[in-house]
């Protein structure tokens, strides 16, 4: 049939078609790395800022020793991130410690248990906890829970570790709850259909074989959490007082790393000392975050690798 | 005989023990879930009853008065809008770029494994260091001033990995027998996803964006230094100008200003949790709705 | 030009494909001729559809797989085809599975005609009428074009991605075990399609099933293992005049 004319055969031309295709292919790859350029030029960004300071002017022994931190003292100002380090650390401890057993808890209620709309109905509330920003919460700290640990506890100040720990445990629990989930449901259903043909419980099965075989991405869950907690700065610079402090009890309050920064980049001039060190410990936090979760993508790729 | 007997004993005993266990971990579980979505439950409650009486058409569309302790959030709420708005056109075609490089083009490599990574950190890493970087990068480096194209830019790259991630998402879910289909049809890979792989995947993408405007909307350490400003008594006219902004607003008459009658912040807040939730649940309904409608 | 040579569509010598460690076809050698329908039987993991694959260079977006040797397409290898959619688009496909896109029937035929700049109402009408017709599916869909492809029978399915294949006016058709998930009826009518379609292309049909290859094919060829057992006329294979003995047991189905 080589007199029908509708035959308009392709020949083996570079037309339009495999231009676009050779221009998309470009387009979309610079798209694709823009995640590295970003990830990239944050640490330049920063590091420009405060890297020359952290290694030439600062006194690092002193910055990690000392409670100290006086900034606009005069003549000396004096740089000791000691007590913010501790601030962090104590609020973002005790968030896990309320955080961590809720978040697994309701994990595997919401994995293995709650069945169709339960289920859903349960994730949907989940996924509008974890959507709360960060400044409602401090404002809950601060207008909600500041009173009510006044009253409970019958103490002056309700600014502290205790409250801005709550607040953020409440904040994580539903991003490690979700996370956490996503692990669980990782596990093949042939593994619990496996078990429980041989019998076992729901609870059996999910102790002997859904835990241990998600274990990795749970880990990786908690991480990702006190990560979240770690970095949190509104609602942890509204609810934790806000006094440079080494918290001896849940009810001092505190000043974290992030919340130094926020409250005291608007007063610094471009350039001082004081600016600089803001950035060194933003350069601290970035190294400290980027640590986190490059070890949580490296356990759950572990966990994935197992099942695989 | 009384082997059989004892066997027969001990096997019903430890299943009634297993029962007996079973139920109390459910119970526990389903406790721990309660005790985690009560909470929230009481605080917007809280919101509603003290904030509800600030709230009225007056308050929406009002400029601040009094030195920030009586009038509305007008300048704040046009001031969000210009900042999402500016955001997305940023973050949306770099997010989806790279949810399509990573669903439809990505080899199995280092390259990629250090994107997905370079993703997580981008969501991982404070929003104060983000902020950091704004100013750095965009307001001094770039000489954009503290300015809505700051902010936004600083606010596009935090949430950039939510639209990655969402968008991947939906593209992976779309099956790989018909990318096989249209190639094998003579499409090219570009043609392939334009007009197979995305219009099947728009309404999933759509759920994306929705979630990165609310976290869009919430977010407020970012825009503190690169762009949104105390006060100010008229609206942004470009990119280059500063703005008010609902976030910043709620921090600074929650913490900054005396004098404020209690209804005033609650109000704010009230009014910011409001359009994140909303937000959310169009986010949501879309989604379920989604899955009735899937066409494979 | 010589009138022999250019009655060969397909020319393959020592074809070999691998994925990764694992090597799907060791070798292959066989020449399809222009106009025919080409037959290869064989049981599962013989190779079949990795040769289909390798035909319109599908190697080129599945990660790991590896040709090599000579597979020539009108006298030249796909291998130094530049726009290999040019190519694809010479060649239809249809899978075992059908794969109705998720576009209304009228779409999906009229998709590869719109690719190659067809753009006019009627003339894609006429493309999406007279290819249905083809198929054997026009009369049962022409009431509804607008809507799901993938929302037809199985059986309809298939004939619609037999119809989109036929949109692109192929040159050689490439069929996978297009009856596995057809029921008897419609394989029947698909198969008169096919006898039909000889006249205007050459046709490569793998098949599961051993008395379709002797009802349609030319010529047939056995694929065992990676390798090719035996290459002849459809008639002598088939009426036990064999060279190789495996190809005797596999057809009488001593194996398979």
């Amino acid at each position: 049939m080589a007199d029908q004319p509708s035959r308009n055969r392709l020949e083996d031309k570079l037309d339009a078609a495999w231009v676009w295709d050779r221009v998309a292919k470009y387009a979309i790859f610079l798209g694709g790395i823009s995640a590295i350029v970003f990830v990239l030029a944050i640490f330049l960004f920063i590091a420009r800022e405060g890297l020359g300071f952290a290694l030439f002017d600062l006194d690092v022994g002193y910055f990690f020793s000392s409670p100290n931190w006086r900034p606009t003292a005069e003549p000396e100002p004096q740089f000791g991130a000691l007590a913010l380090i501790a601030g962090t650390a104590s609020v973002t401890g005790l968030a896990m410690l309320v955080a961590v057993p809720f978040a697994l808890g309701s994990a595997i209620y919401i994995g293995e248990f709650a069945t169709g709309k339960t289920r859903e109905t349960l994730k949907v509330l989940v996924e509008l906890l974890a959507a709360t920003p960060s400044v409602v919460w401090g404002f809950i700290g601060l207008t909600i829970l500041n009173p009510l640990i006044i009253e409970v506890f019958d103490v002056p100040v309700g600014l502290t570790v205790l409250n801005a720990g709550v607040i953020l445990g409440l904040m994580a629990a539903p991003i490690m709850a979700t996370i956490a989930e996503d692990a669980l449901k990782a596990v093949p259903d042939t593994y619990r259909e496996a078990a429980e043909a041989m019998g076992a419980t729901r609870w059996q099965v999910i102790r002997q074989v859904v835990l241990p075989s998600a274990k990795n991405g749970l880990v990786a869950a908690v991480l990702l959490g006190v990560g979240r907690g770690f970095g949190e700065t509104m609602a942890v610079l509204m609810a934790s007082g806000h006094s440079v402090n080494l918290p001896t009890s849940p009810f001092d309050s505190v000043r974290a790393l992030t919340a130094t920064i926020a409250s005291e980049l608007g007063e610094t001039a471009q350039g001082s000392d004081h600016y600089r060190v803001l950035f060194t410990l933003g350069i601290l936090l970035f190294l400290v975050t980027f640590v986190i979760n490059l070890l949580a993508d490296v356990l759950v790729r572990r966990g994935d690798k197992k099942q695989a | 005989m009384s082997e059989v007997d004892v066997r027969g004993f001990r096997a019903e005993s430890l299943d009634h023990r297993n029962q007996r266990n079973q139920r109390l971990f459910q119970l526990m579980f389903g406790l721990m879930t309660v005790v985690l979505i009560v909470p929230v439950v009481i605080i917007i409650s809280l919101l509603v009853v003290r904030g509800g009486p600030a709230l009225s058409w007056e308050f929406f569309t009002a400029y601040p008065a009094a030195n920030m302790t009586a009038g509305g959030i007008f300048p704040a709420l046009v001031g969000t809008l210009w900042l999402v708005a500016v955001a997305l056109a940023v973050s949306l075609p770099l997010g989806v770029a790279a949810a399509i490089y990573l669903s439809e083009y990505a080899p199995d490599n280092l390259l990629t494994r250090l994107i997905n990574l370079a993703i997580i950190n981008l969501a991982g890493v404070p929003s104060i260091v983000h902020a950091l970087f704004g100013l750095g990068a965009f307001v001094l480096f770039f000489e954009f001033g503290t300015s809505i194209l700051a902010a936004s830019l600083t606010l596009a790259i935090m949430t950039l990995p939510v639209v990655i991630v969402s968008t991947r998402e939906t593209l992976q879910a779309v099956p790989q027998s018909f990318r096989v289909a249209c190639w094998s049809l003579g499409a090219t890979r570009w043609q392939t996803i334009r007009k197979v792989v995305l219009p099947n995947s728009l309404s999933g993408i759509l759920t994306g964006i929705i979630l990165e405007v609310s976290r869009t909307v919430g977010e407020t350490a970012p825009i503190m230094f690169t762009g949104a400003v105390f006060f100010l008594p008229f609206l942004p006219q470009g990119v280059m100008d500063q703005t008010m902004a609902m976030s910043l607003h709620l921090y600074n008459v929650a913490t900054q200003v005396t004098g404020v009658p209690e209804s005033l912040p609650y109000g704010v807040a009230l009014s910011l949790i409001g359009m994140v939730i909303l937000l959310n649940s169009v986010s949501i309904a879309f989604r379920i709705h989604l899955r009735r409608i899937k066409k494979w | 030009m010589v009138s022999g040579k250019s009655s060969i569509k397909l020319n393959i010598e020592g074809l070999k494909i691998s994925y990764g460690d694992h090597v799907a076809l060791k070798g292959a050698s066989l020449e399809v001729r222009e106009n025919e329908i080409f037959g290869i039987i064989g049981p599962a993991g013989a190779g079949k559809t990795s040769f289909l694959r390798a035909i319109n260079r599908m190697d080129e977006m599945t990660p790991g797989m590896k040709v090599e040797g000579k597979l020539e397409f009108n006298g030249k290898d796909v291998s130094e085809w530049r726009n290999l959619y040019a190519l694809r688009s010479r060649i239809g496909v249809v899978f075992p599975l059908p794969v109705g896109l998720p576009m209304s029937i009228y779409e999906n035929v009229a998709f590869a005609a719109k690719l190659r700049g067809v753009k006019g109402r009627d003339d894609l009408d006429e493309v999406v009428e007279r290819c249905l017709t083809r198929a054997a599916l026009w009369d049962e869909v022409k009431d509804r074009l607008d809507s799901l492809g993938s929302l037809l029978s199985g059986g309809q399915q298939q004939r619609l991605t037999i119809a989109r294949a036929l949109s692109q006016e192929p040159e050689l058709l490439l069929l996978d075990e297009f009856s596995i998930a057809v029921d008897p009826v419609t394989t029947m009518r698909i198969e008169e399609v096919l006898k039909t379609l000889r006249k205007e292309m050459t046709i490569v049909l793998v098949t599961n099933l051993v008395q379709q290859a002797r009802r349609l094919a030319d010529r047939t060829a056995l694929f065992l293992a990676g390798e090719v057992v035996e290459v002849g006329k459809t008639k002598k294979l088939f009426s036990g005049e064999a060279q190789d003995q495996r190809t005797t047991d596999y057809i009488e189905g001593r194996f398979g």
